[in-house]
This record gives structure tokens, C-alpha cells and sequence, in this order.
């Protein structure tokens, strides 16, 4: 089976320093990848690779089968990724926002409904608007509009960060969820604790490559 | 995905966020309504004010378009959305054209305002009937909704370009201004003329004015395709 992520050797520089030195990454449908490792590892870098936003100065890299270098924008339609931010219209509702995704996409309004109740916004929250949400609810919210958009993997860098426990309680349920549904999803994460029970796979990011 | 249905949510989008947020209706126009009166008791003469108004109509639309652009660009970068719409592999002569549409439509409203601002407060008119009697290019009501399209696509175009590029800056609320008001100086100049040919000021007939409309024209269709093929580019550096 053809996977999900592919690098290997992948060269990356920024501002003229290299900050991936041959990295390689596979991860397939259906899994969790944590990258872990030291601040200015590489590991937003290599996110950042897979996300198409840093361009592969040397190697290769392939998001479901669409090489990054070739078509950076066709394989970024594939590919939803979230830092700290959450990318949300404050004055807009849940529904709203999960349904501009949507639209972009041009998903029908089921399978809007079927994203928003995913991430089990659907009783009381579906038309609260977004700047009254938690911190936990904004960020099932993006995870929604993720799946509204079809993207099939998501790339979360410091997920946890912001959230209280029961918020991150929560988030570990909608990830393994979206993964049991077929999402391919790498966390870059500092929390080895809480992020080896949820990954299936763990991957040291070191010196700019996976060990 | 389909260009005009990427547009169409990224306007219908925008376009829902400021009704909503009633930022537009309760900020934006009030703050154009305010820079026409205070033209007034400045100039302080019924006739030197029907001779500029057409200049402080433009003058007041580029004001406060400068806040529409800044605000349609704050709401993306309030919480990081901008990045995302980057990053999400969108049609970027979508995206363009979804702000530049929903920034028409804000345009439009302000203009139509502040055109009966001058007409109520300063006693302007407009020349000629509306479209019969005298011929349809005769109407000054016809040169006057003409000018105010033309002139709000050009307009519209840059600032979704320049907004564009400005958000990913610090001190974008100062950078703004300083480069979106040096390029709609053509704008402003053939908006006024074909105005002031539209309300009859100065002796001006209606005639005169297409002309200008003509330039119009080709300042929104040259920003329109030049903003289609930059925007990608610039919003991703």
C-alpha cells in the first residue's frame, strides 16, 4: 500500500540555514506519528515540509502520491495543518465556519453535518458563535472545518498547548477517532507522556533528521 | 475546484462576517458621513462645496476604504485564518476575487451614501434626465452609476492586492495606506472628472465624462488581471 507521507532524504533550508539534513518520514492512513525531540530539532520544519510551505532543497517528499516539489498546490488540498492558531471567524458560528470550509470544497451539507458531529459539536454548540467558544471547543471546531475540506492528513504542531485537561482529554478522543476513520495525522508534541499513549508510532527528530 | 465557487465563498463569507459584525454599518459608514459634514464646515460655501464635491466624495471613498481594506484583512489574521486559506492548496485568483467582490459590495454602499451626502448637504445635482428625453449616454445618472462601477472594481482590485500583501507585515495599518494611495491616484482623478461631468459642475455636460469612464475601465481591468496573477505569489512570500 502506497503511503500516506512519504520523505526521504529530504535537504530543507531557511534564511540560508539548513534546517532538515536528510530527513525521512513515512506514515501511512489511519495513524498517529508523534515527532519528538529537542527545541530547533526540525520538527516544525518537517511539518512544514509535508504541509508544502518549505520548499524540499534536496530528497523527496509525496503527500497521497503527489510529489511536493512538482505540484506543492495540489498536494496542499490534501493537507490541513494547524499550530497555535485555529484559523477560526470569531463572528461566525460553527456551522458557519465548518460550512465556508466546506464550501470551498463544494461538500454537501451532509457531510458538513457529519464533520461538526465528529467532533461532537453538533447538540449545543452548532450556533454558538466561534469567539465564544472554550479553548478545547475552538479547537474541535478547526478539526471540523479539517474534515470539511477533505483534508486526509493533518498536521498538528503542539496541539495540547492552551488547552486545559479536560480539553486535551477531548482532543486525544476526536484524534483517534479521525484516525479510525482514515485521517494520516503527525503531532509535533514536547508532552512525550500524553502523546506516546496516543501515537502509534514515535519518531525522534534530531539535528535536522528522524532517528 | 471550481474558481467562481471558491470566490463565491470567500465573498459570501466575508460579506456574512460584516453583517454580523455590523463593523461596516455602525463604524465605517458613520466614519464617511462625519468626513463629509466635516468638509463642510471647513469649505464653509454653498458654492465652493458643489464645486468639489465630486473631489470629497472620491477623497472620503478612499478614506474610508482604506479601513474596509484593513478590516477585511483583520478578520483573516485575527485568528490565523489568512494562513490557512494559504495553506490550504485554494485557487489564489479565487480567494482574490471572493475579497475583491465583497469589497465592491462595501464599496458600493459607502459611495451610494456619501453621493447622497453631497447631493443633500452640499445641493448638488445630478445632470440630465434619467435615461429618456435626452438619450441614453446624455443621462447623468447613467455617466454617474457608470463611473461609480468602474471606479470601485479599480478600486476594489487594489486594495484586495495591496491588503493582500500588507497583512503579512507588522505595522500593516501605516504600510497600507502608503501603498494603495499613490496607485488609485488615476482612479481618483478620473472618478471626479467623470463626476463632475455627471453633476454638471463647473459647466461640465455629461459628454465629457465618458472619457474618463474609459480610463476607469482600463485601471479596473489592468488591476483585475494584474491582481489575478500577483496575488498568489505575493500572499505566499
Amino acid at each position: 500500500m502506497e503511503p500516506t507521507i512519504e520523505c526521504v532524504d529530504v535537504v530543507a533550508v531557511m534564511g540560508g540555514f539548513p534546517v532538515l539534513a536528510g530527513a525521512s518520514l513515512r506514515a501511512d492512513a489511519g495513524e498517529i506519528l508523534l515527532l519528538q525531540g529537542p527545541n530547533g530539532a526540525g520538527k516544525t520544519s518537517l511539518l512544514r515540509v509535508v504541509a508544502g510551505l518549505l520548499p524540499v532543497h534536496r530528497g523527496e517528499a509525496r503527500v497521497m502520491g503527489i510529489d511536493l516539489v512538482a505540484e506543492p498546490r495540489r498536494a496542499r488540498t490534501h493537507v490541513g495543518m494547524l499550530g497555535h492558531a485555529n484559523g477560526l471567524y470569531g463572528d461566525l458560528t460553527v456551522t458557519e465556519n465548518v460550512g465556508f470550509w466546506g464550501s470551498t470544497v463544494g461538500a454537501t451539507a451532509a457531510e458538513i453535518e457529519a464533520a461538526i458531529s465528529r467532533m461532537g459539536l453538533a447538540e449545543r454548540l452548532a450556533d454558538v458563535p466561534a469567539r465564544k467558544l472554550s479553548a478545547g471547543q475552538k479547537r474541535r471546531t478547526a478539526l471540523a472545518c479539517l474534515i470539511a475540506r477533505r483534508a486526509g492528513v493533518w498536521l498538528l504542531d503542539e496541539p495540547h498547548s492552551g488547552l486545559d485537561a479536560v480539553g486535551r482529554d477531548e482532543l486525544d478522543a476526536v484524534l483517534r477517532q479521525a484516525a479510525a476513520a482514515g485521517a494520516t495525522i503527525v503531532i509535533s508534541s514536547h508532552e512525550l507522556d500524553r502523546g506516546t499513549k496516543l501515537a502509534d508510532r514515535v519518531l525522534t527528530v534530531r539535528g535536522g533528521m528522524c532517528l | 475546484m471550481k474558481r467562481s465557487r471558491i470566490a463565491w465563498a470567500i465573498a459570501s463569507k466575508d460579506l456574512r462576517i460584516e453583517l454580523r459584525s455590523r463593523i461596516v454599518a455602525n463604524q465605517i459608514l458613520p466614519f464617511a458621513a462625519v468626513i463629509m459634514v466635516l468638509f463642510a464646515f471647513a469649505l464653509d460655501s454653498d458654492s465652493v462645496l458643489q464645486r468639489v464635491a465630486p473631489g470629497l466624495v472620491w477623497m472620503a471613498t478612499l478614506f474610508s476604504m482604506i479601513v474596509l481594506v484593513q478590516r477585511s484583512y483583520a478578520i483573516e489574521t485575527e485568528d490565523g485564518a489568512f494562513d490557512l486559506l494559504r495553506l490550504s492548496g485554494l485557487d489564489p485568483i479565487g480567494v482574490f476575487w471572493g475579497k475583491t467582490l465583497a469589497l465592491v459590495v462595501q464599496l458600493l454602499l459607502l459611495e451610494i451614501l456619501l453621493v447622497a451626502t453631497a447631493i443633500l448637504l452640499y445641493n448638488t445635482t445630478v445632470s440630465g434626465a434619467w435615461i429618456g428625453g435626452i438619450g441614453f449616454l446624455g443621462s447623468g445618472w447613467v455617466l454617474l452609476v457608470t463611473t461609480l462601477i468602474t471606479a470601485t472594481f479599480g478600486l476594489a482590485a487594489v486594495g484586495t492586492l495591496y491588503g493582500g500583501l500588507a497583512a503579512g507585515f507588522s505595522g500593516r495599518e501605516t504600510l497600507l495606506p502608503l501603498l494603495v494611495l499613490p496607485v488609485v491616484s488615476p482612479v481618483v482623478i478620473g472618478a471626479t472628472r467623470a463626476m463632475e461631468s455627471a453633476f454638471g459642475t463647473a459647466g461640465a455636460v455629461v459628454s465629457e465624462g465618458w472619457s474618463w469612464t474609459g480610463l476607469l475601465l482600463v485601471f479596473a481591468v489592468a488591476f483585475g488581471v494584474g491582481g489575478s496573477l500577483a496575488y498568489g505569489p505575493l500572499i505566499e512570500e
